[in-house]
């Protein structure tokens, strides 16, 4: 039976990489309608958490090595791993959620199986052997559907275009021993994390962004993010600017996020911009520009002065919650 | 150090792509072209280097005679010399990466600096294949940690670090929730965030001198390259679209609406 393998993702912290969930439901999308099986790979120091947590997560198989060699991730120790069980396998797909782990990753992996690959993967179309991916193009002005011609089709899905996979069943483990690359040409040195006690944008349920407009003063983007238990955002300028930090840029070029609710406050909205957020549930935004584009993606909007608007907004929303 | 660049011709991010009624592609009219603006970090990165560390920064482009244009202001900023791949049909990034190979076979730069992505395709791709091919270290998503208003940043300084005996260079990687630094062994593929610099504009005397600066035509063929597509775009679309909002007078009705009819709150 032909195979769709996708490849689990640990975090620097030790845990499963939530995007991972959401790669596994592409991935058995992807299997029911190609008729093929799901499995997943997991590569760690120490996979048997790891393998627990994705047991319940939809694969039929899960494939497992653990090694020193995997405690920091390097591509050039994973890739060849991957690509010799795919080929082990006879995998017809292999993917992986689109974070900067996969995309560093799947086109390396591709490259040793000469295999095409489609990237930040929306949808599949299509069923039996003639599979289309549906991908962004230009920022995600353009919906382009690409068919991939070589034997191995390898992707990326964008975490936000997939519900998390709930799964279900129990997938058997298969421990393996894989052939190690002795000596690489990279070494790893250190993650210097960014630590926040906010959720992780791209999984957060809401997010508060703040562009140009506040000047560089996100206190109230902050404590507005806080009052909703969301994240904080921004636009490219301000990480530009060095305002705040540059991992917490939203945009086609940043992080692409889709919350149930999304506060643009002093965004303009830029293309790039629109197309990292476009996705979320409700919009609200707020800009003393009546003309500023981010309007016309918005579903609420208000105009006004973001200092005036933001405590009172946030005392506001605390009443309305009680 | 010789350090090999891209300059890859695309649209201009400020212009407004429309998809053609047909779904054939995207309409040509009234665009405007630039250097893909991850391509002109990665010129800027290697002028930088070679600033400091003395060399060559040798650009590559691919496409028809137009991107001549861009091999052109790629000069202009400061490159020495240019290589145009005349190649005028559709082209995948295996395509790409195997003409990139071929190139780097015979020019051996001690680095290949390329865009993380080209804001066209967005496939993310290139550098990556580039490096499994050539079997050489990867550092993708290449930034920094001072910010452009750093004392770094307004004196050009690198932010690529190479060792003193010229063998490793130490990079600093974008990744989710922090940064990661690799430390590679050369000659290495780095491909570039946004982050890493502000790339310089095109001066007057440097727009005169990249006239007589050397350009070489190669063509797929003569580097031995099978460029058959094995992505082939069969449909384009427009996305959806969001259907249209309102505004609001005040804050009270904004709380009213996300918590009685888009229940947000």
């Amino acid at each position: 039976m032909a195979v769709v393998l996708i490849v689990a993702e640990q975090q620097p912290d030790g845990n499963l990489r939530r995007a991972t969930l959401h790669a596994l439901s592409a991935g058995k999308q992807l299997a029911d309608k190609s008729g093929a099986e799901l499995h997943a790979v997991v590569l760690a120091k120490e996979t048997s958490k790891l393998a627990e947590e994705l047991k319940s997560s939809g694969p039929k198989v899960i494939h497992a090595a653990s090694s020193g060699a995997f405690e920091h991730y390097l591509a050039e120790v994973f890739a060849p791993v991957i690509a010799d069980l795919a080929r082990s396998l006879g995998a017809e797909y292999v993917g992986a959620a689109s974070t900067a782990m996969g995309k560093d990753l799947m086109p390396r992996v591709a490259a040793r199986l000469k295999a095409a690959m489609a990237s930040d993967v929306m949808s599949f179309q299509g069923s039996g052997s003639e599979i289309h991916f549906v991908r962004p193009m230009w920022a995600g002005n353009v919906i382009a559907e690409v068919k991939l011609t070589t034997p191995v089709k390898v992707f990326t899905a964008r975490p936000t275009e997939f519900a998390r996979s709930t799964g279900g069943g129990s997938a058997e483990v298969k421990a393996f021993e894989p052939k190690l690359t002795t000596s690489t040409p990279t070494q790893f040195i250190e993650f210097k994390e960014v630590k926040s006690a906010r959720p992780q944008l791209t999984e957060a349920k809401v997010v508060v962004s703040g562009g140009r407009g506040t000047k560089g003063d996100f206190k109230e983007i902050e404590a507005l993010a806080d009052e909703l238990g969301g994240a904080v955002g921004a636009s490219r300028a301000v990480c530009d600017a060095g305002w705040v930090p540059n991992d917490l840029q939203v945009g086609q070029t940043g992080k692409v996020v889709a919350p149930q609710l999304y506060i643009a406050v002093g965004i303009s909205g830029a293309i790039q911009h629109i197309a990292g957020m476009k996705g979320s549930k409700t919009i609200v935004a707020i800009n003393n520009n009546p003309e500023a584009p981010i309007f016309q993606v918005a579903d609420y909007g208000l105009v006004g002065d973001l200092f005036k608007v933001l405590p009172e907004l946030r005392t506001a929303i605390h009443a309305a919650k009680r | 150090m010789k350090i090999l660049v891209t300059a890859k011709r695309v649209e201009d991010p400020e212009s407004k792509i429309k998809v053609k009624p047909d779904g054939s592609g995207i309409v040509q009219e009234g665009l405007k072209y630039k250097v893909n603006p991850f391509d002109a970090i990665a010129v800027e990165e290697g002028l930088r280097l070679v600033s400091k560390h003395q060399g060559e920064v040798v650009v590559v482009s691919i496409g028809g005679k137009e991107v001549q244009e861009q091999l052109r202001h790629a000069l202009a900023m400061g490159a020495h010399r240019a290589i145009w791949v005349n190649h005028a049909a559709p082209l995948d990034q295996m395509g790409v990466a195997g003409l990139l190979q071929k190139i780097a076979e015979k020019e051996k730069p001690d680095l290949i600096i390329v865009g993380k992505q080209s804001i066209d395709d967005d496939q993310n791709q290139v550098g990556q294949y580039l490096a499994e091919w050539l079997g050489w270290a990867q550092a993708t998503f290449a930034s920094k940690v001072e910010s452009f208003e750093s004392e770094q940043e307004k004196n050009k300084v690198p932010a690529l670090v190479v060792s003193p005996d010229g063998k490793r260079v130490r990079v600093v990687r974008e990744v989710d929730g922090g940064l990661s630094v690799l430390d590679c062994q050369l000659p290495a593929v780095i491909t570039t965030d946004l982050r890493l610099n502000d790339p310089r504009y095109a001066t007057l005397p440097g727009i005169m001198k990249a006239k007589s600066k050397p350009l070489e035509e190669v063509t797929p063929a003569s580097l031995g390259v099978d460029v058959t597509p094995r992505l082939q775009i069969l449909k384009m679309s427009a996305p959806p679209a969001r259907k249209a909002g309102i505004i609001v007078p005040d804050v009270a009705t904004l709380v009213d609406k996300l918590k009685n009819e888009a229940k947000v709150l």
